[in-house]
């Protein structure tokens, strides 16, 4: 029992950076209607930042500060200078380009930071807590608190803010929202920035478990994926109870299901896909579109 | 007093000249209707006055040279235009799409009573308040456009179509309404209208485009009393 609770909260940590990347993703498609696949790439980029800040004796919280400010600042830029060229066209174009953006990006740091894997240090102690027989470190908490706060002011800002709207409102229709008075280009950016911010602290929260190198967070982006087809495109909360559920199953099968083990364990979030797509095609949480013509 | 004026305005799609000199003129609280036939350049006049397509010639709002700003900028200006297919966002609740109307302004409480105001001419969007922009049916979604066009307090309003796909009991029920908020609120119109039955109730005078030009321009009373009008427009 203790061993089967010890997976669940392992789990429960490393789904919340699937979660973290997730939420990037899903707030990127909510502003622009595209799937960004260089998020994981802006990530690591960002905390590459931070890692050369602290190797310049700042201290790790400011470091973090900064990196935050510096994604807003990347996320913007690369819509406005990027992305913008592409977002009246064709969709599949544009994601074409945040694939070859992420391949850039991936070797702009090897070349500028080594591929050697980074000692990264961490927000959270790695001191454990024993809790009814099952050890829990610090740090799964922390990341899973984080994550959980980042969910629900994610979940405000659409539902509960004008800026929310206004993003969701330019993701559906630009043209159209520019008819309201909507500044369509400023909210692009917005979004974007948000987003890069957003995969930031995804990244400082796994890089001292992973180590930090360029390409850190290429596995931690398919499952981000997983979870957001499964949690459904539209949805915060559906997102993030998506990435647990992906991060503890995989876990559970690697360890209970004899012929899965950790080779095989990266299939359950597709497999788990394939089974609720079957069943309901918007996801598990996602809002079905109705189109009436 | 002239709100809107249109002198010699062109515009292009690449290589096709669609207008080649339409001048229109929108008194204060006036209202004033495009006719023409399909490709006349109707749609496109209202898509350069809200700085959709880059056009030529001089388009003056309240004075102010308004050609070359962006869309938001022209709809920041008080112009509010309702598009060729109506533009409802449709993943949004009626009552967001309302909301994004409004996106401009600052009164909150002034945002309430427009929103009741909207629920109030068009009853069917009170029923369906909570319901996805895309769910609604075609005349839903029609009323819903002007709404939102309601909710940013324009002084002039650019309607295209707004009759398109509707059966005709729905269109006329629609052009009352608009009647009706022309009354209440002397909110400016440009009209673009295939029906030109419709239009005459709603216009004082109108323009007949013809490639991308003015061929006439009268009151209503002048323009329906034409056979080549009623011919051409009014179905005999």
């Amino acid at each position: 029992m203790g061993k089967f609770v010890q997976l669940v909260v392992d789990g429960l940590s490393t789904g919340s950076v699937y979660a973290a990347l997730a939420l990037a993703i899903v707030l990127v498609h909510q502003a622009t209607g595209l799937i960004n696949f260089a998020q994981g790439g802006m990530a690591v980029l960002s905390a590459y930042v931070v890692w050369s800040l602290t190797e310049q004796g700042v201290p790790l919280i400011v470091a973090i500060l900064l990196a935050i400010v510096f994604s807003i600042v990347l996320g913007a830029v690369v819509e406005r200078w990027l992305m913008r060229r592409f977002e009246r066209g064709d969709p599949d174009t544009a994601v074409v380009v945040t694939i070859g953006l992420l391949t850039l990006i991936t070797g702009f740091a090897g070349w500028l930071w080594t591929y050697n894997n980074q000692q990264f240090p961490s927000l959270f102690s790695l001191d454990t807590v024993s809790f009814l027989g099952v050890s829990v470190s610090q740090r799964s908490i922390g990341t899973t608190v984080v994550i959980v706060v980042a969910m629900v002011l994610l979940q405000l800002l659409f539902v509960g803010t004008k800026l929310g709207l206004a993003l969701r409102a330019v993701a559906i229709n630009p043209q159209s929202a520019a008819f309201s008075g909507l500044p369509v280009g400023r909210l692009l950016m917005v979004g974007w920035g948000l987003a890069a911010a957003l995969g930031a602290v995804a990244a400082v929260l796994v890089a001292p478990q992973l180590t930090l190198t360029p390409g850190m967070l290429d596995n931690a982006l398919v499952y981000a994926l997983a979870a957001v087809i499964l949690g459904g495109l539209t949805s915060p909360i559906g997102v993030v109870l998506a990435a647990w559920m992906i991060g503890i199953l995989e876990n559970l099968a690697a360890v209970y299901v004899p012929f899965i083990g950790f080779d095989l364990k990266v299939a359950v979030p597709f497999i788990l896909i394939f089974v609720v797509l079957l069943v309901r095609p918007q996801g598990l949480f996602g809002r079905k579109n109705v189109v009436r013509v | 007093m002239t709100l809107l004026e249109l002198e010699d305005v062109t515009a292009s799609y690449g290589p096709v000249q669609v207008l080649d000199g339409v001048s229109l003129s929108v008194p204060e609280e006036g209202a004033v209707g495009i006719l023409g036939a399909n490709g006349a350049g109707k749609t496109t006049t209202l898509r350069a006055i809200s700085g959709t397509v880059r056009a030529g010639g001089r388009i003056t709002f309240d004075g102010k040279d308004i050609r070359g700003l962006r869309p938001d900028q022209v709809a920041a200006l008080g112009i509010a235009h309702v598009p060729e297919g109506r533009g409802t966002l449709g993943d949004l609740s009626v009552r967001d799409n309302l909301r994004v109307g409004a996106y401009l302004r600052k009164d909150r409480k002034g945002v309430d009573e427009d929103i009741e105001y909207c629920l109030d001419l068009f009853p069917n969007l009170r029923e369906r308040i909570t319901s996805n922009a895309s769910a609604l049916s075609g005349g839903e979604q029609q009323m819903l456009a002007v709404g939102r066009a309601i909710m940013s307090k324009p002084r002039l309003m650019l309607l295209d179509e707004a009759s398109l796909g509707l059966a005709p009991s729905t269109a006329k029920n629609v052009y009352d309404a608009i009647r009706r908020l022309r009354v209440e609120s002397g909110i400016a119109m440009v009209v673009v209208e295939q029906n030109a039955n419709l239009a005459f109730t709603l216009v004082d005078s109108a323009t007949v485009l013809e490639t991308g030009r003015n061929a006439l321009t009268g009151t209503s009373a002048e323009l329906r009393g034409m056979d080549e009008i009623r011919r051409a427009y009014l179905g005999g």
